[in-house]
């Protein structure tokens, strides 16, 4: 009878997170869909509290309180604008978790299962040690707790792929011949190790697709865990996480044109300097605050186009009071947003629906592209690579063939940026050469501020 | 695991992906951050895995790895459910008219 509750409970839950996940394909049905899956969530908790074997209480309660008490903490005052590291940090969280437990069931049993669990154990173990450093590294590059720059030295591939392979000899071998604790061990080991050593060389600005892939590592390694503990519910959540994870990483490397393979291996941004440096011709046009401000003022439409610069510079809202002014004198104000814009996947929505843009007027690539011969003024904020028109004019380019959103076929252009240095891959962009495009130097809060006086005035 | 268990577990596996697939390719760019921390929540199901080997008192190590996990799983359901609210709350469809955009 137990049995049956705690069974049904997860059946429940499973149905109610599948609904839940159905409702994120709208932002108005979403709210809901999220409130079932709490439910289920909650059902799925209640049901296992309810199981047999446990004995004690004391362990469970603690680290429901404590964990809740962390979570609130985190979901309640965690900026907006941190929302990748945060991301991150529960990609750690969750792999962490699903190596824990991993390694408990195999320590319960001394090492001596059968061939179907140790394999399945050995996937949940290796994914969840390697996705719990490898997240942390993310982390800790995303805080700026190290340098975001891609790490590389000679041979590392053929290092990394040694390591991979003498943690999968190891695998193979405990499936064998079980009962070896130190090798276990060893390989639990040479997992954590490989996480870091798997994201070390991939740049800040390839980070959607690597906080993708750690989204699907940690969700899969979750699923290996319901196939050691024989648990549907486990199965299906780890699926549905692992396969978001993988559909985004798919979408991001093709937002990029790029394979995954290139972004794992290739550490872009270290290499890619040495093509096209000396071929940039013409300088730079700065212009005046106040030119810029008459030219929207008297606009018919203007589309802003944010990149991760905004996102550093808090300047959200500061754009969102700029387009209310605009659009209070009649102005078509739109938002250009490419998907692999700032440092997660939807990063830039996320941060424009904190300061009130209506999502409405977030367009997406294709939809905004179309747009720009009639646009009177696009207005790039801190955003670099995804609006570089060498991916698309110049072969030879080490970005040629990504999409971008091609701000330079507006009337006119006006770019928000910190100085004169290059953006994070270390590529010339000739947008800034171009002569629609004027240039704005400063912090983007502070320059969209001052817009907005500027153009209240015009 | 028995072969049977084995191959039930697949097809779990097979159709939760299939499922999933078809599901998420659904979720406009839009809404990409807080797919991600939803999805993130609720694969912190993990918790019920974690909850039985804090309590069921196999041996100390076990209850040790448990409770830690159990403790990491809940900052990850709480902390990912509250996030996606949070979010998906700030998400407004434009005020319909001048009138409405006055008010706040």
């Amino acid at each position: 009878m137990r049995t049956y509750f705690i069974e049904l409970s997860y059946l429940l839950a499973s149905i109610l997170f599948i609904l839940g996940l159905k409702g994120l394909s709208h932002p108005e049905s979403a709210k809901r869909g999220m409130h079932l899956a709490e439910f289920g969530m909650l059902m799925a908790i209640i049901g296992t509290l309810m199981h047999l074997e446990i004995v004690t209480f004391t362990w469970i309660i603690t680290g429901l309180v404590l964990g809740s008490l962390v979570g609130l903490a985190m979901g309640l005052w965690v900026p907006m604008t941190a929302m990748p590291q945060r991301t991150a940090l529960s990609h750690a969280f969750g792999a962490f978790a699903a190596a824990l437990v991993g390694i408990s069931e195999f320590y319960r049993y001394g090492g001596h299962l059968e061939t179907i669990t140790m394999s399945a154990l050995g996937f949940e173990v290796m994914l969840g040690a390697l996705t719990t450093t490898g997240s942390l590294l993310a982390f800790a590059k995303l805080q700026g707790l190290v340098r975001g720059t891609p790490v590389t030295y000679r041979g590392q591939n053929i290092f990394n792929m040694a390591l991979l392979a003498t943690t999968i000899g190891i695998f193979l071998y405990l499936i064998f011949v079980p009962g070896s604790m130190t090798l276990f061990f060893v390989m639990v080991g040479l997992a954590f190790v490989f996480g870091l050593l798997l994201v070390m060389p991939i740049g800040a600005a390839d980070m959607p697709v690597v906080m993708s892939l750690l989204n699907s590592y940690a969700g899969l390694a979750s699923a290996a865990t319901g196939f050691v503990l024989k648990n549907n519910v486990l199965i299906i959540a780890g699926t549905l996480d692992g396969f978001s994870g993988f559909i985004l990483s798919i979408l991001m490397c093709r937002a990029m044109n790029r394979s995954m393979t290139n972004v794992l291996f290739g550490a872009f941004g270290s290499a890619a300097t040495a093509d096209g440096s000396g071929s940039q011709q013409g300088t730079m046009r700065e212009v005046s605050l106040e030119d810029i401000a008459v030219q929207m003022a008297y606009a018919n439409k203007v589309v802003f186009v944010p990149g991760y610069g905004m996102a550093t510079a808090q300047a959200q809202h500061a754009v969102r009071e700029l387009a209310d002014t605009l659009e209070k004198r009649g102005v078509t104000v739109k938002y250009g947003i490419h998907p692999v814009a700032g440092r997660m996947p939807g990063h830039m929505n996320v941060l424009l629906a904190e300061a009130n843009v209506p999502y409405s007027s977030l367009y997406e690539l294709e939809q905004i592209n179309p747009e720009f011969p009639s646009t009177d003024v696009a207005v790039v904020i801190g955003a670099n690579d995804v609006v570089n028109p060498d991916a698309r004019d110049n072969p030879g380019s080490p970005i040629a063939g990504m999409p971008i959103l091609e701000v330079d076929r507006a009337k006119s252009v006006v770019v928000l940026k910190r100085g004169q240095g290059k953006g994070f891959s270390g590529l010339e962009n000739p947008l800034f050469f171009k002569e629609v495009t004027g240039m704005l130097y400063g912090d983007a809060k502070d320059t969209l501020t001052k817009l907005v006086g500027a153009v209240q005035h015009a | 695991m028995s072969a049977d268990n084995l191959i039930a577990a697949l097809y779990v596996f097979a159709l939760a992906a299939f499922l999933g697939y078809q599901v998420i390719s659904r979720v406009p760019p839009l809404l990409h951050t807080p797919l991600m921390s939803a999805t993130n929540a609720i694969s912190g199901i993990s918790l019920v895995g974690s909850i039985v080997t804090a309590g069921a008192h196999y041996n100390t190590v076990s209850t040790i790895l448990g409770f830690t996990a159990v403790f990491c799983s809940t900052t990850n359901v709480v902390g990912g459910f509250v996030i996606t609210d949070r979010m998906l709350r700030m998400f407004k469809r434009k005020p319909t008219s001048e009138a409405e955009g006055r008010k706040q």
